[in-house]
């Protein structure tokens, strides 16, 4: 089971993912992150406090954000991954490519600093 | 059967050349010396033997057809009739003659007659027996054979020479025997199963038979006038115990065919019904296609309730569109529109609660037009799969056509042929599933002839790996290749995502260690390559984890590079401990630019004799226990560096094993995979 909430704040959109993100919710998080970045807002958060689990599936998801990302000048920070998911996001070497921060504050302080 | 028959014409012969001599006998006032009893033996035992003959025929013609066996005993009585007319017609034609009065000629006359009416007798008795043992239960077999019995022994009753008038004894048995040729006349369970027109052929046939044996009666009644008392038929108890069952069962039989006549229509319908409703069951047996049961279910449907018209309306899911398909009967497509209009327009509906669902959309309607070539509409929903798959629409003439048994029975025709769809249905997904089930097992047995059977290696390594799937194909790859002499490069990936989709992208990977491996390149170089080949074949969102590693056996050299695969565990027999092997890497197919280059790196090391080197996929270290532990790194070093000692194999069997252990009855429901690499 997955939940995505989308949040619009001044100037970023929240997004929280909540559960687990194996290959069946998988689409339910592309999905989710796709509105965020058809609003064409420059600065999304991914708020991963209460994500438990990530599968290869789910990390394919944020993967193929990473040329979006890099094209446009969208900052896509996420932040709050517990341990075990920071280290799959690790071994595959997802982080050198997304920012990924410990708290949401270090994300706002991320957006506000550029 | 023969002998029998043989032996009863014998003794007829026999019979009726005593006749003769007795006749010879007194009037020349001989005393042949022949006890009478004689002749009366002879005679019974005709009886005996006839009966036997026909026992034994009965027998050996088992048919149910009633009308052939009334046919039998039809014509046999005719043929005694005719012959019996002939001898008549020649006795009425001699009158003049000197012959007139012989008394011999008379007695041969009236000795053919006796036979042939006994044989006419004794085989209408076993058809009876056989007409009212039809569908028999065990008391009637009881009384019928206690009846046969009293009837065969009455055959030798005659041996007692007493007659109807005068014996008292021979009243009480002719009484009883009456008694119970009228309780068994009352078995006439056949008669039911006749149809309309086999009954008027059974009127007609039983009625002849009567009149043959009101007929026979009163010719045997008058015997030849100086025949012996004992030999007057009229005194056999056994001939006119026959003669009141025959004429009794007969007599029964007519009446009740005669009144069940109007009736066997409406038996017959429902006959029908019946077999109808066998043919919409048995329909898919007999390889019957969804339409044929439609048909079948719109022809018995009007049939069973007098329908002029009808149509069926199916639902068909086409390429996600709605669309109904038309199947019309004794109607034309704008008569159909017409009744359609007028059904929309009809204030007189009436809605039929369906008994066996709740939902208002399976109730029937039924609709009375008043100005119309049909004057009432049944329309009864079908019902496949708990939804209405379509309805049926029957029409009338007559206003108030539809009864309240009709609706029942339509009820019942339309449940079974949607029963039999269902199962029609299912029965196609399952052998479709079956199909996909093969086709998963080919596929499977292809993935596995990906993988190498065989690793490559020399005396200075150990290697052996293992690999399973919970699914029927899965996306771990492994593979080595000889680069020279004293080189060796060994791989192993995970595709991301599991089944089809991460085998077909592990072929693709296959294919490009095979091709770029040749070219012997520095593993950063190789992986940069396999990044390349893979961008333009890989879906969006899917990668491939790899570790490439060569091995210079010569050099004592390990070089490495990892791309987003899980850590390598090594075992440093030098230090006695195993560690994971650190290095920065980025899983093939995230960047799929000149970029990606910045992201690999080349890590070198060389080994010592009994360093083991673990690769493994994240189905080991990710697998979870019950509670949700993960099997994780820290215990997958202890197993290491506790049976580091051990050669290849055995490192990966009690990996396994621990990791079942740890895993316990919890199904792995990911793919899982480890090449165990030892050196000597």
């Amino acid at each position: 089971m997955l939940e995505i909430v989308q949040t619009n704040e001044n100037n970023y959109i929240s997004i929280a993912v909540t559960g687990d993100a194996d290959a069946s919710s998988s689409i339910k998080l592309d999905k989710g992150l796709r509105s965020a970045f058809d609003e064409s807002h420059s600065n999304i958060i991914i708020d991963c406090t209460n994500l438990n689990y990530i599968s290869s599936a789910g990390l394919g998801v944020f993967m193929s954000y990473i040329e979006e990302i890099n094209q446009t000048n969208i900052t896509f920070i996420i932040y709050g991954l517990s341990e075990k998911v920071l280290k799959v996001f690790g071994i595959l070497g997802l982080d050198q490519l997304l920012i990924l921060k410990d708290t949401k504050e270090e994300a706002l302080a991320e957006i506000n600093g550029l | 059967m023969r002998i029998s028959l043989a032996i009863s014409t014998l003794l007829w012969l026999i019979m009726t050349l005593l006749d003769v001599l007795q006749v010879l006998a007194v009037r020349s006032d001989v005393d042949l010396g022949i006890s009478p009893t004689v002749s009366v033996l002879i005679m019974d035992f005709f009886f005996v033997f006839v009966v036997l003959f026909y026992r034994l025929r009965i027998t050996k013609v088992e048919s149910t057809d009633f009308i052939d066996y009334l046919w039998r005993v039809f014509a046999i009585g005719l043929i005694a009739t005719l012959v019996s007319l002939a001898l008549g017609l020649f006795n009425n034609s001699i009158a003049d003659s000197a012959l007139a009065n012989n008394p011999f000629l008379e007695e041969v006359l009236y000795s053919i007659r006796f036979g042939l009416i006994s044989v006419f007798l004794i085989s209408t008795f076993t058809v009876w027996k056989k007409l009212i043992l039809y569908q028999k239960s065990k008391r009637l077999v009881i009384w019928w054979n206690v009846f046969e019995g009293v009837i065969l022994l009455s055959i030798f009753f005659n041996l007692t020479g007493t007659e109807l008038q005068t014996s008292d004894l021979f009243k009480v048995l002719f009484g009883v025997i009456t008694l119970m040729a009228l309780i068994l006349s009352a078995n006439l369970k056949w008669v039911a199963f006749l149809n309309f027109k086999q009954k008027w052929k059974s009127i007609l046939l039983i009625l002849l038979i009567t009149i043959y044996l009101g007929y026979f009666f009163t010719s045997i009644y008058v015997p030849g006038e100086e025949t012996m008392d004992t030999l007057k038929s009229i005194d056999n108890l056994f001939i006119v115990s026959l003669f009141v069952f025959l004429l009794f069962y007969s007599i029964f039989s007519l009446l009740v065919i005669l009144f069940n006549l109007p009736t066997s229509s409406v038996f017959e319908k429902k006959m029908e019904e019946a077999i109808n409703f066998q043919r919409l069951s048995q329909s898919i047996q007999q390889g019957e296609n969804e339409n044929q049961i439609f048909d079948i279910l719109l022809t018995s449907s009007m049939s069973a309730v007098y329908a002029d018209a009808g149509w069926l309306e199916i639902e068909r899911n086409k390429q996600g569109a709605e669309e109904s398909e038309i199947r019309r009967k004794n109607l034309s497509p704008t008569n159909r529109l017409e009744v359609v209009e007028q059904i929309k327009v009809s204030k007189q509906k009436y809605v039929l609660k369906n008994p066996l669902s709740k939902a208002t959309e399976q109730d029937q309607t039924l609709i009375l037009f008043k100005k119309s070539n049909f004057r009432s509409v049944l329309i009864v929903p079908l019902i496949i799969q708990e939804k209405v798959a379509g309805h049926m629409y029957l029409l009338n003439e007559l206003s108030d056509g539809f009864n309240k048994e009709m609706i029942n029975i339509i009820n019942t025709f339309a449940s079974q042929a949607s029963i039999s769809i269902e199962n029609f249905r299912l029965l196609g997904e399952a052998l479709e599933n079956e199909r996909y089930k093969k086709e998963l097992n080919i596929a499977k047995k292809v993935q596995r002839a990906l993988l190498p059977v065989n690793l490559d290696h020399d005396d200075s390594f150990q290697i052996h790996a293992f690999t399973q799937a919970p699914d029927e194909v899965g996306g771990d790859y492994y593979d080595t290749f000889k680069l020279s002499e004293h080189k060796f490069a060994v791989v192993i990936g995970d595709v991301s995502g599991k089944g089809t989709s991460a085998a077909f992208h592990m072929s693709q990977m296959k294919g490009i260690f095979q091709s770029l491996v040749q070219l012997d390149l520095a593993p950063d170089e190789f992986l940069v390559k396999a990044n390349k080949a893979l961008s333009g074949c890989l879906e969006k969102t899917s990668f491939i984890t790899l570790s490439y590693f060569v091995i210079d056996t010569e050099r004592k050299s390990v070089e490495y590079s990892r791309a987003g695969h899980c850590p390598t565990l090594y075992y440093s027999s030098q230090n006695s401990s195993a560690e994971f092997l650190e290095n920065k890497g980025l899983g093939l197919g995230i960047l799929r630019n000149d970029s990606f280059k910045n992201y690999v790196f080349v890590n070198k090391m060389t080994f010592q004799k009994d360093d083991v080197i673990v690769l493994y996929t994240d189905g080991i270290s990710e697998a979870s226990n019950h509670s949700g532990e993960e099997f994780g790194y820290d215990r997958m070093k202890k197993i290491l560096t506790d049976n580091a000692q051990f050669d290849a194999v055995s490192i990966q069997k009690t990996f396994i094993k621990k990791l079942f252990e740890f895993c316990e009855d919890k199904n792995l429901n990911d793919d899982y995979t480890m090449v165990v690499i030892k050196f000597k």
